[in-house]
């Protein structure tokens, strides 16, 4: 399904790595997936496996979790599936702090309608619809997703391997909405429009644009992108909450 | 002897008694007029029994999470209007291709765009049918009246059950609003049909979509003991997707030929006074009240005249029709709308010549004033 160099194999790698880890057996994943390259992630994997619609997986995936909250939703999302069509679905989840584990593979771009700017490709780059460049501003998915009240916040790289199944880790460990942004790599659309190099030069890059967070490197050079968990913390969890909605109700309360 | 419980209530509540009585666990929607009084009448009533209400971020959402949730294994209803319903048809045509049961209720308003929120129509009609994208068919019901609602609410979810299919309500405002009695049926006096679950045992590879003998397709409820996939795209038996031109035909010729060739089991009707009338109505939902009005008042006065009520609109029920109208010398359709029932009415009957069209699109319920002008204009007789 991917192109050779894809990051978004990196990223399932890590992701395997991680429920293995973990020892999760396979019947207690439920994941929902959208359109896209990324979503096509689910067609992989041997978990209970529903591919959506674009852009809506978030719903799709409240609808089980609500049903089912003993199960460990993930839902692996693109940077235009999650972030411009399903915008809105990312924003109300992150705010209902529903317990899932939302993965942005974010590589820039529209790769399977072949190159399209997306909300996170960012100003100044080329795209298929961006000719002279792209005006559009990105957004910045860590802190959108803190802002909209996402209780656990995080981002790595398709180079950063070891770190990304860590953090992958601890998301789906995470009681409540967890956000982990990756950026991956696109050779054949991105990379090939922006004169990026190989796959191994992107992910080269990548390495070179990214700082753990807090680093000294972040303060001499404010543009480097931070890597880690920016944000870990405890609030009411949204099926938890509802189960005490049902026990007033039955109690007539 | 025992006293049945009688309810003076709302159309919206008669709704939502209904899909309670039919096993509704799961409902998630967003507000709109005039659909609302459902919503907010289940956040209250579902989770005393132990089901979830949920109200998303929009109807898009709305209409994804239900999915979501039947798949699991829940009966599953959302409820909305016009500009709600237009959001909504991606996810339904998904609901569609993947067999996932769900009820959805339009109760209509004007439209198109945001139309006339707070007053009638029946607009939605032909939207129903071919609102998502692609070939497919799909059922739609309506009903005059709350006794009604409340029937052909169950009948939404057991034929959702039975077909694996999205099945919508096709309410309207006045319907919807109204209040009257309603007489609530005891346990057990509605035939319920749950959910058809695979006999795979745990372990043994389960194909959802293969289907029995009889063309049914057992389930096994998603993140249960059997993995498998589902996806939007055409697939083959495991849910995995595939375009292959021999599976692409087949399943579509599924989709559309588990529903059409059970047109006549899935048609619900009434008729009054049908045996000698030589002028038959055709109405539906609210208006088929105004119709029958003036069918009861003019047979008083001698002429012959009835009334065929529609409550299964799609698939349309044209065997039936063209049945009971073949001894007509004029058909006359009474809808809200500009003729969406009438076309299908004219393609059903033996002389299109005959059915003429009696409406009103201005928001305003037809009353039994303007059917009978329009009928004397019809017959040449002015009004």
């Amino acid at each position: 399904m991917w192109c050779p160099g894809c990051g978004h194999g990196i990223v399932l790698n890590g992701l395997i790595r991680a429920v293995e880890e973990l020892g999760i057996n396979k019947n207690d994943i439920v994941m929902v997936s959208g359109i896209g390259c990324s979503s096509r992630i689910s067609g992989y994997l041997d978990f209970h496996t529903l591919h959506t619609v674009h852009g809506r997986a978030l719903a799709f995936a409240t609808g089980i979790k609500m049903s089912r909250p003993e199960l460990n939703l993930l839902v692996p999302m693109g940077d235009g599936d999650a972030l411009a069509i399903g915008g809105n679905h990312f924003i109300h989840a992150a705010r209902r702090n529903i317990d899932m584990t939302a993965i942005v593979m974010n590589n820039r771009i529209y790769g399977m309608t072949g190159g399209q700017y997306s909300p996170l490709s960012g100003h100044g780059i080329l795209a298929t619809t961006a000719p002279y460049t792209n005006i559009d501003h990105s957004f910045d998915v860590v802190k959108l997703a803190a802002a909209a009240g996402a209780t656990f916040v995080a981002r790595s790289t398709a180079y950063h391997v070891q770190q990304l199944t860590d953090i992958i880790k601890q998301a789906i460990t995470h009681k409540g909405f967890s956000v982990v942004e990756i950026l991956s790599q696109c050779p054949t659309y991105f990379g090939r429009k922006n004169k990026e190099g190989s796959a191994v030069d992107m992910m080269e890059r990548m390495k070179d644009v990214t700082t753990p967070i807090g680093s000294k490197a972040k303060k001499e050079n404010p543009d480097l992108i931070e890597r880690g968990v920016f944000v870990n913390e405890d609030k009411p969890e949204y099926c938890s909450e509802y189960n005490k909605i049902i026990e007033r109700a039955m109690k007539g309360n | 002897m025992n006293e049945k419980k009688i309810k003076f209530v709302q159309g919206n509540e008669a709704c939502v008694e209904a899909a309670l009585y039919a096993g509704l666990n799961f409902f998630a929607g967003y507000p709109i007029t005039p659909s609302t009084e459902i919503a907010e009448t289940l956040s209250a009533r579902l989770p005393q029994t132990g089901g979830k209400f949920v109200q998303m971020e929009d109807e898009i959402a709305s209409m994804c999470a239900i999915i979501g949730a039947s798949l699991t294994g829940n009966k599953v209803m959302t409820a909305t209007s016009g500009p709600g319903f237009s959001l909504m048809q991606e996810a339904l045509g998904y609901a569609v291709m993947a067999e996932i049961p769900c009820v959805i209720v339009n109760v209509q308003r004007g439209g198109p765009s945001t139309g006339n929120p707070t007053h009638v129509s029946q607009g939605d009609v032909n939207q129903a049918r071919w609102g998502t994208h692609g070939d497919h068919a799909i059922i739609a019901l309506t009903a005059s009246n709350h006794q009604d609602i409340f029937s052909i609410t169950v009948d939404a979810f057991n034929m959702a059950e039975t077909y694996r299919t999205p099945v919508i309500l096709l309410f309207d405002e006045v319907i919807g609003h109204m209040r009257e009695r309603l007489v609530m049926p005891e346990k057990g006096e509605l035939p319920l049909v749950e959910r058809l679950k695979t006999s795979v045992k745990r372990g043994v590879d389960y194909h959802p979509y293969l289907p029995r003998e009889d063309g049914r397709l057992p389930m096994s409820d998603f993140g249960g003991v059997h993995r498998y996939n589902v996806t939007g795209l055409f697939h083959d038996m495991w849910g995995f997707p595939s375009s292959d031109p021999a599976i692409v035909h087949g399943l579509l010729r599924h989709l559309a030929d588990k529903i059409m060739n059970n047109e006549n089991s899935i048609a619900r009707y009434k008729e009054y006074f049908l045996e000698d009338a030589r002028t038959v109505l055709i109405s539906y939902g609210s208006s088929a009240r105004s119709a029958l009005h003036v069918v009861k008042n003019r047979r008083a006065r001698g002429e012959s005249l009835g009334l065929l009520e529609l409550q299964t609109l799609w698939p349309f029920p044209a065997d039936i029709v063209r049945e009971k109208c073949k001894n007509a010398r004029c058909v006359i359709v009474v809808e809200m709308n500009m003729g969406q029932v009438l076309q299908q009415v004219k393609t059903a009957v033996d002389n299109p010549e005959k059915v003429f069209l009696a409406n009103r699109i201005d928001g305003v319920l037809i009353n039994p004033t303007d059917i009978r002008n329009i009928m004397r204009l019809i017959q040449g007789k002015g009004v």
